[in-house]
């Protein structure tokens, strides 16, 4: 058995994850933050597959990385880039940002630090045979909470008529 | 092979390099083998022989807005049926009719975007938004792709 | 017998330059075949002239695009104009790496000269030299979530042609691009929703799998494969979907060439031209694969003759049935018209869409029942 070396990708990803977010919002050019953004999610589901998750990751490229992302672009591509690009990077608000990044942070590691009481180990279970997280999630989701898999259609119900208003008013 | 589970996953990443550096081979050889011989005529942009007037960039119908933002709402519930698809034969019914219900509801949607006319383009969709009373701002309209549509029309369709 | 890592990781290197290798070969004759099937249906006779029947005409264009002048507008967004094409060839390429070809090739045991560089990894069976057997699958790597990641290649695939639009400031191909985009986001659903059946009846998403699901015969002698398996309806569907996903007639309104010049790569020349045509021809084949592997059995067809042929027979079915799409996707393109672009959209959401939900909802209720 020769493991391959996990932490090094481990690293690898968070690398690319966090220089993609930091490019994400330091880019002028709205078009790069969108692909910053897009590799930045390939990497997060990168690490989902590492985390004994392979169809969580397979969503997150299917959903975010192809299927938001593009509506981002959409919107970003018919957009003036001239004027976007005179327009200031960071508005009067930039303080109150950077205290709710630090405090968020804080709270993570916080989390972190005392994670052995919040979750305990026992309560942790992680089932390392690949093939049983997508069969074990389905039987999660309809089963143990089906209830919240019904209330998600209504949402798409409602988010789909919120579409149609919105776009409504603008014709 | 390693035992490992990530190891499954590693010949995909080794593919991905190896595309990357093939792609990356092929499109700086062209720029190195290719000649240049650069004319003002050949540097403009392309339109058929016209002379290019403003910039590419202009506004666009809200339609393709909208199919953007339905499209991501149906993926997220075809997203929804895989998992269910994989284990309904142990579900049985239950899962069954669970589904049903789900795709019943997300149906109602669908109808109520079919009526609006969201899903109507070209000459249908100037009528069917004109006959739901929805404004119509003709220069939004003529930027789309709703011209040539119309264009096509009066040819007869091809 | 487990391999060690640095030969894992060789054989992956191996596996993949093959497999790209193969596939680019492929691809280059699926244009050869096009132009000469399109020319006799057209009563002409396609490339003839360099080597026999036209068969070097796919090298000479090869070298010819790279000496053709790579041109880059000084209109251009530059970064995403080189980006594009790359993204495109990249992303049509990746999706290739899950797919299964055949069974596995079995090899060894073999006894090894001890002057190889990599006997450090395995000193305990080394004292017989003796390696193997290895068990190679023809499959660059068997994931367990393959359909999830082809399914998401192929959404990423709208990124190339949307940011070629976009980068190339012309306004034919910003409308090209924004055709293609809407066009590929709204067959997806489509696409994604046909393969709920397949899914249903295999109850799984490694690709192994729902080929090994359909193993096996009807009455003994209709093969068991999923498209006589109840699933004709979500066959037609992914076909339609696939075709309006890989821009081809007639569903090839992006690049319209009676309206729009040719869409989305109207300024590009030389190898980035070519290198979207190979994306597309590379997705052409992509579609051919996975249509044989859920719908028609995969590599399963009839085993005879001798061990060796026994273990390529899979492979060549496999090639087979994939031939057979391509020769469809050209037989089509010489035969149909091109969409007008309101029957796209209204073909995708009111007639492809209802109809894959119809179709899953039948198949479950025929399985659950």
């Amino acid at each position: 058995m020769t493991p391959v070396a996990t932490p090094f990708f481990f690293y690898l990803f968070a690398a690319i994850m966090l220089i993609g977010g930091i490019l994400v919002i330091t880019r002028k050019n709205p078009v790069h933050s969108a692909l910053a953004l897009i590799v930045a999610l390939l990497a997060q589901a990168s690490i989902y597959l590492m985390l004994y998750a392979p169809f969580v990751a397979g969503v997150q490229i299917i959903l975010y990385a192809g299927g938001i992302m593009v509506l981002f672009l959409f919107v970003i591509m018919l957009v003036s880039i001239e004027r976007s690009m005179k327009e200031r990077q960071f508005n009067s608000q930039w303080v109150a940002g950077t205290v709710a990044a630090v405090a968020l942070g804080g709270l993570f590691i916080a989390v972190y630090a005392k994670a052995e009481k919040i979750f305990p180990h026992h309560a942790i279970r992680i089932t390392p045979d690949e093939l049983l997280n997508t069969q074990g999630v389905a039987s999660m989701l309809y089963g143990q909470y089906m209830f919240a898999f019904e209330i998600a259609s209504l949402l798409l119900l409602v988010a789909i008529i919120g579409a149609v208003v919105m776009a409504k008013k603008r014709i | 092979m390693p035992d490992n589970y990530f190891a499954g996953y590693l010949p995909i990443l080794i593919h991905i390099v190896l595309v990357g550096g093939l792609a990356t081979v092929i499109i700086s050889l062209s720029w190195l083998i290719g000649e240049r011989k650069p004319t003002r005529a050949k540097m403009a942009p392309y339109e058929s022989g016209m002379a290019p007037v403003g910039d590419a960039r202009g506004r666009f119908s809200v339609q393709f807005y909208l199919v953007a933002m339905l499209f991501i709402l149906f993926d997220v519930e075809a997203v929804f049926l895989y998992p269910w698809a994989v284990i309904l034969r142990d579900l049985g019914h239950f899962g069954l009719w669970e589904m049903l219900v789900y795709i019943a509801i997300v149906l109602v949607g669908f109808f109520y975007v079919w009526k609006k006319g969201v899903l109507e383009w070209g000459p249908a969709a100037v009528r069917s938004q004109a006959a739901s009373g929805l404004r119509i701002n003709l220069r939004d309209v003529q930027s789309g792709v709703q011209v040539d549509v119309r264009f096509n029309d009066q040819r007869g369709g091809s | 017998m487990p391999l060690p890592l640095s030969i894992f990781i060789l054989v992956s290197v191996i596996k993949s330059a093959i497999v790209l290798g193969v596939l680019l070969t492929a691809v280059a004759y699926t244009v050869w075949l096009e132009r000469k099937v399109v020319g006799h249906m057209q009563n002409r006779w396609g490339p003839t002239r360099v080597g026999p029947f036209g068969l070097l005409q796919p090298a000479a264009d090869g070298i010819k695009f790279l000496f053709k002048e790579d041109l880059t507008p000084p209109h251009v967004y530059k970064p995403l104009f080189i980006a594009a094409p790359m993204m495109a060839l990249i992303f049509a390429l990746t999706s290739i790496s899950v797919i299964p070809f055949g069974n596995s090739f079995t090899f060894g045991p073999f006894s090894v000269p001890q002057f190889l560089p990599f006997h450090y990894e395995m000193p305990f069976h080394w004292g017989g030299a003796v390696i193997g057997p290895y068990s190679i699958p023809f499959q660059i790597t068997d994931v367990n979530i393959g359909l999830l990641m082809i399914l998401g290649v192929t959404s990423m695939g709208v990124y190339g042609v949307a940011l070629a639009g976009w980068s190339s400031n012309n306004k034919y191909s910003l409308l090209g691009g924004l055709r293609a985009s809407a066009q590929m986001v709204s067959y997806e659903i489509a696409l994604g929703l046909s393969l709920v059946g397949v899914l249903i009846q295999s109850g799984s998403f490694s690709l192994r799998a729902i080929v090994d699901a359909q193993g096996g015969h009807f009455w003994g002698f209709i093969p068991r494969w999923n498209i006589f398996h109840w699933q004709f309806i979500g066959f037609f569907i992914y076909l339609m979907a696939a075709y309006a996903e890989t821009n081809r007639i007639p569903f090839d309104l992006p690049e319209a060439e009676t309206e729009l010049v040719a869409g989305y790569h109207t300024e590009y020349s030389a190898m980035k031209f070519a290198m979207f045509f190979m994306a597309e021809y590379t997705n052409m084949i992509t579609v051919g694969c996975v249509a044989t592997l859920l719908f028609f059995g995969g590599w399963h067809g009839p085993l005879f003759g001798p061990p060796l042929v026994q273990a390529l027979l899979p492979v060549f079915w496999f090639a087979a049935k994939i031939f057979c799409f391509l020769f469809l996707y050209i037989w089509v393109r010489g035969t149909l018209p091109r969409f007008r672009y309101d029957q796209l959209m209204s073909f995708g959401w009111k007639f492809l869409l209802p109809l894959a939900i119809a179709n899953l909802v039948a198949t479950a209720i025929f399985v659950a029942w």
